[in-house]
């Protein structure tokens, strides 16, 4: 069973088809990059997969449950707990450390627990820097840490949004080793991104333009050992 | 308290230290407001007090005089005075009055206590000072012009008398009786030398008097009686003074005591007008310190937008997000609340000073109003801001539209 459908989705700003008549399908376990230039309607798909957004038309499939027509209360409970978020701007919350904005994110799904936020910044390289405000950590490292609080929950799928748009090639490497890391644990990896490398290295990349996908092919240089 | 509260508390405490320049800014609002709640509030209560003791500089406002039958002795006049509250009696002076003749005219000699009479009359200016010893007066102005007299010299008024056999006239020096044919009735004349210490201005009646001590009133009577009236000063608003008269009234045997109408009609009548008016300024500083509150909060919760829009994408309900920011604020409250109940005492009691030149009574109940009413304001002013700001789309702030 597939972990994500989309199904024939639209959707409409005023007279502007942001997303016109997409279809997708996400396996468990898959690495995606969604690719496509400014105004391609990435932004809104990866809205309309995290649940922070609705459809015009057509239906969400998640884990064979369809969410298309849920209230907003439960599409926030689904997505608390079943997707991670990753953002280009990072969105730490600045006054609280890195430990504690892992935290934020049990907090508000389940339990809150210091030990295994102390574990997922480690499986980040970051467990020295737990005690560090925002303020005090590197782009890369803050990204480092948005990472760790979106795996925090055990999410089915991690959806990254330019993950690596703010940051130099050396950090990039280390996101882009985390994700590999991750897909190899089997985590599913939706990444939206307009950067060439960073799609290179996902397993399949599907391609926008004005709001359709026109091109969605496996990636021949993907490898699970390579990477 | 499970790992959720202390995660709470956690997040809400390290949002107030941590973000410490946009509290102060938050904080010295509701201090600010806070101080005036409570400064206020305390001129507001204390105004009553202030004024009925400058009112008190007018003189006393309450007189005890003997009912029929009785005579009004110091015994008595402590049973009277016993009614009021120590706090609240400013002072009294009990009066004799006797006839006089001094170069043919008749003068009034009021003896009384002269060590106390500046209580319930401090309007009183005297030139020269008041008797300290027997055998000295104090002497109104008019007298004083009148007879051409000056501080220092000698004033000797007669007091003529019945003569009873109780009477001790070896006190007199070559006294002499003088019998009536009529009735029989034996009269004496007694001359009393007094030096004049001090002279009298009042623009008053009490111009027209000449005083001394009740000692030197005695001695020049040779007799001993009750006394006429006793002046009492009173510090408190009329309709009390009007229930602590009626217990006088009701409850001692040879006390009548009675309002002086001229001083308390127009003292209550002030006083009711300055505490409307104070009043009126506590409300409108009041409602000005609210939309100032209200204002610096919108301002703080605004900034926060992006944050409210990560915690709803992190899964937070309206709710958790309302209680959160609510708790923050109702913190911030009560401790502008603490803070503003200190400050306020300062700012009423240097109020007072400049206004009544006399300290503020400390108010200890007007601290937890204080403290309640800044919760209460904050969190208000909290709430409307925080209820919109958590209905916005997290996907459009997370994007920073």
């Amino acid at each position: 069973m597939s972990l994500l459908e989309l199904k024939d989705i639209s959707k409409i700003y005023g007279g502007l088809h942001a997303l016109d008549h997409v279809s997708l399908t996400v396996e468990k376990g898959e690495w995606i990059a969604i690719m496509g230039p400014s105004g391609s309607g990435k932004s809104t798909m990866m809205n309309i997969i995290s649940c922070m957004d609705k459809p015009t038309s057509g239906q969400v499939i998640f884990d064979g449950k369809d969410i298309t027509r849920e209230s907003r209360k439960k599409l926030t409970e689904f997505h608390r707990d079943k997707i991670g978020l990753v953002f280009q701007q990072f969105h730490l919350v600045n006054y609280l450390n890195a430990l504690e904005n892992v935290m934020v994110a049990q907090y508000y799904h389940s339990m809150p627990d210091e030990k295994e936020a102390l574990q997922a910044l480690e499986r980040v390289g970051l467990k020295d820097r737990a005690k560090h405000l925002p303020s005090q950590l590197s782009g890369g490292e803050q990204q480092r840490v948005c990472i760790a609080r979106a795996l925090i929950n055990s999410p089915e799928l991690i959806l990254a949004d330019e993950p690596t748009g703010n940051l130099d090639e050396a950090n990039e490497n280390i996101v882009l080793d985390i994700f590999r890391q991750l897909h190899k644990e089997g985590t599913s990896l939706v990444v939206v991104t307009h950067d060439p490398e960073v799609g290179e290295v996902a397993q399949r990349i599907v391609r926008l333009e004005h709001g359709k996908i026109v091109s969605d092919k496996r990636n021949d240089h993907f490898s699970d050992k390579e990477n | 308290m499970n790992k959720k509260h202390r995660m709470f508390v956690r997040m809400v405490t390290a949002s107030l230290v941590r973000r410490r320049s946009r509290m102060i800014v938050a904080l010295l609002a509701i201090m600010v407001g806070a101080t005036i709640l409570s400064g206020l509030g305390m001129i507001y209560y204390d105004v009553p007090r202030q004024m009925s003791a400058q009112f008190r500089s007018y003189g006393a406002n309450i007189i005890f005089t003997p009912k029929d039958g009785h005579e009004l002795f110091e015994e008595e006049i402590q049973k009277g005075i016993s009614f009021f509250p120590q706090e609240e009696l400013e002072g009294y002076t009990p009066y004799r009055y006797e006839n006089s003749i001094y170069r043919d005219i008749p003068v009034t000699i009021a003896g009384t206590d002269l060590s106390s009479v500046l209580k319930t009359s401090p309007y009183w200016h005297i030139s020269g000072e008041l008797p300290k010893e027997q055998g000295s007066t104090l002497i109104g102005k008019k007298i004083a012009e009148k007879f051409g007299l000056a501080v220092g010299e000698t004033i000797s008024p007669v007091h003529s008398f019945e003569v009873t056999d109780d009477m001790d006239l070896s006190k007199i020096p070559d006294y002499e009786i003088i019998t009536d044919p009529a009735t029989g009735e034996r009269f004496c004349d007694h001359v009393l030398d007094l030096k004049i210490t001090g002279i009298l201005e009042t623009g008053g009646s009490e111009e027209e008097y000449l005083y001394v001590s009740i000692a030197d009133l005695e001695d020049l009577t040779l007799n001993k009686r009750g006394y006429d009236i006793a002046e009492v000063s009173v510090a408190s608003k009329q309709d009390v003074l009007k229930s602590y008269i009626g217990r006088i009234n009701s409850e001692t045997e040879g006390i009548s005591a009675k309002l002086v109408k001229r001083v308390t009609a127009s003292e209550s009548t002030v006083l009711t007008k300055l505490e409307s008016l104070v009043l009126i300024v506590t409300v409108v500083v009041l409602a000005l310190t609210m939309i100032c509150v209200a204002t610096t909060m919108t301002a703080v919760i605004a900034e926060r937008r992006k944050e409210i829009g990560l915690r709803k994408a992190l899964g937070a309900s309206n709710a958790g997000i309302i209680g959160e920011f609510l708790t923050e604020g109702m913190v911030l409250g009560g401790v502008g609340g603490i803070l503003g109940s200190i400050f306020g005492y300062f700012f009423a009691d240097l109020v007072s000073m400049n206004v009544f030149s006399s300290a503020i009574t400390f108010r200890p109940l007007l601290i937890p109003i204080t403290i309640i009413a800044s919760v209460i304001v904050t969190g208000l002013s909290c709430l409307i801001p925080i209820r919109s700001a958590v209905e916005v789309d997290p996907a459009l702030v997370l994007k920073g539209e």
